[in-house]
């Protein structure tokens, strides 16, 4: 028996929520006794797959193949069913990113596998029973589901488990499973990506607003504020409906969902549609003109003012911060 | 072409969510019904691209009888003809083999979901779907595009997106962007009531999942207001009280 961990690199990085995930996954091996071995794919270092052992993988699986060098999860679903077979793993742990929630459905019906996603904890294991709790309704509420099958697919939630570091052995093997021709219909033609904006799924610091900021052109502030504390900025469903930013940064159910260790909202009047986009955030703070904001019920820190006035007064006090830090 | 889109009846974006029965069952008690925001979207789309005459649009949906006032907004709202599969909808894995059951005997040439339902958020049964069927799949899918047999999809990926060819048939799941809803006007509301509703019986599933019981997000403590004009001590209580920053 094993632990199977999917690794998933930017430009041959590991990102942030897959040390998430292999600390995870080293956890749920040393519960259950036994070893953890990460697959990486695509064109990764050596010295960067040995992260992976630096964080608690046994031994790393690396798949390098001209064919794979873009994400196409039919193959990459594939490529880690087989690594599963080959390493005996009972339980395979993906990020629930993007490419995770395609992944993992593939993983899952080729494993005969019972899947759990968005996982927020550890399992609870005890006998042959496995529990774990997951975010439902779009974060206004959580379930709790036992998986009870003997495969198990198991997708973690970004900022939901800390990074630990755990040195294991971490041996590099070269893996060079059989590649399908059907696996490859979906063609990748381009890869859009910008490097200069912090990701709104995986940040820890959220800068969001709202209509009370009146107009696209009014969000250099924002934008501002976002920069100078490495946040990715975010709004509301009625501003991407305007038009006035992208629909990429729309928080709430029927948008993104975020679990950010901040989030400052400004200019949102806090409906509970958006509310539960951002209900798993640790520390809310919310600015507001309103005092009657239903926002400030589910804030932690919050000002009652101006935006416009706020903001910049904010700024200037981040600067002073960060000047003196 | 022939387009099926998979919908799911599910509660209002509005909604309080509590439960009953010791936590292990979610309160439907007052709760509207509506049809998938994503999978209204997903609709809007099919019935772009099928209009004049290019093609037909089918919706399914497993659920029991209580859902056929959604299924029937889906027609209201220009579907051709509907399929229910006559179950509880017990989770993704149940719902992606009915579906497949139903199209390996009923082949289309696209099908389209929602990227996520609203209510488990698992966004698993497109790729569940696709995997069951063998066919390629995207999702977070923010524009499609069909020419001859091939669409062009814009799929969201963190910090960026990404263009894909796909020759059909193939599973996409939707989300924002991809088109506007539509909202059903009179001669479709009443077009509606005598549009095909196919009932169909379930096939067996094994399953390997239980959803055992629902928590309630703990409520957060009492809002610490600051003046408005002392940003300063908010930036050192989010460093010294809150260490966020």
């Amino acid at each position: 028996m094993a632990v199977l961990i999917y690794t998933e690199n930017a430009g041959g990085k590991f990102k942030k929520s897959t040390f998430e995930a292999i600390s995870y996954a080293r956890a749920i091996a040393d519960k259950t006794s036994t070893s953890l071995t990460a697959i990486s794919i695509g064109d990764v270092a050596e010295s960067e797959l040995a992260l992976a052992g630096k964080y608690g993988a046994d031994k790393v699986l690396h798949v390098s193949n001209a064919q794979l060098k873009n994400f196409v999860n039919q193959a990459y679903a594939s490529v880690i069913a087989e690594a599963a077979k080959k390493e005996n793993a009972d339980i395979v742990v993906l990020s629930n990113s993007f490419s995770g929630r395609g992944l993992a459905p593939r993983i899952a019906v080729k494993l005969d596998a019972g899947l759990a996603d968005g996982v927020i904890t550890l399992p609870e294991i005890s006998g042959d029973e496995f529990k774990v709790k997951k975010t439902a309704f779009s974060g206004k509420a959580f379930a709790i589901v036992a998986l009870t099958s003997i495969k198990k697919v198991v997708s973690l939630s970004p900022n939901a488990y800390q990074v630990v570091e755990n040195p294991a052995e971490g041996k590099i093997e070269e893996f060079s499973p059989e590649l399908k021709a059907t696996d490859f219909k979906a063609l990748v033609k381009e890869v859009i990506q910008s490097t200069d904006k912090v990701s709104l799924p995986d940040a820890e610091i959220v800068v969001s607003g709202g209509r009370g900021l009146k107009g696209p052109e009014n969000w250099g502030m924002l934008e501002e504020l976002a920069s100078l504390l490495g946040a990715a900025t975010a709004c509301s469903k009625p501003v991407s409906d305007a038009g006035w930013r992208s629909h990429s940064e729309h928080v709430g159910q029927t948008g993104i969902t975020v679990s950010p260790n901040l989030y400052i909202a400004v200019g949102i009047s806090g409906a509970i549609q958006h509310l539960a986009g951002v209900s798993s955030s640790k520390v809310i703070v919310v600015i507001n003109k309103d005092p009657e904001a239903p926002f400030f019920k589910v804030a932690d820190y919050g000002i009652v003012g101006d935006a416009f006035e706020v903001v910049p007064k904010l700024i200037a006090a981040v600067k002073e911060y960060k000047a003196s830090a | 072409m022939k387009i099926l889109v998979c919908i799911s009846n599910v509660p209002d974006t509005t909604t309080k969510i509590t439960f009953t029965d010791n936590n292990t069952q979610f309160n439907t008690n007052g709760v509207q019904f509506i049809l998938n925001p994503y999978d209204e979207i997903a609709l809007a789309r099919a019935i772009e691209l099928t209009e004049g005459g290019k093609g037909t649009v089918t919706v399914i949906n497993v659920g029991e009888v209580s859902t056929e006032p959604t299924i029937r907004k889906a027609l209201a709202i220009g579907a051709d003809d509907a399929v229910r599969i006559n179950a509880k909808p017990q989770d993704a894995w149940y719902v992606a083999k009915q579906i497949a059951a139903y199209i390996e005997q009923n082949p289309y040439d696209l099908i389209l979901t929602g990227r996520e339902s609203i209510d488990y958020n698992g966004s698993k049964v497109a790729g569940m779907l696709a995997e069951l069927l063998d066919v390629p799949s995207a999702s977070i899918i923010k524009k499609l595009d069909v020419t001859d047999a091939t669409a062009v999809v814009e799929r969201e990926i963190e910090g960026g997106k990404e263009i894909l060819s796909i020759p059909l048939p193939f599973v996409a799941g939707t989300a924002e962007g991809v088109a506007e809803p539509k909202i059903p006007n009179m001669r479709g509301i009443m077009s509606a009531r005598t549009k095909p509703l196919l009932v169909i019986e379930p096939v067996e599933v094994t399953g390997n999942l239980i959803l055992s019981g629902f928590e309630n997000p703990a409520a957060r403590g009492q809002v610490k207001l600051i003046a408005a004009d002392d940003s300063a001590s908010l930036i050192a209580l989010l460093h010294t009280e809150a260490r966020v920053i």
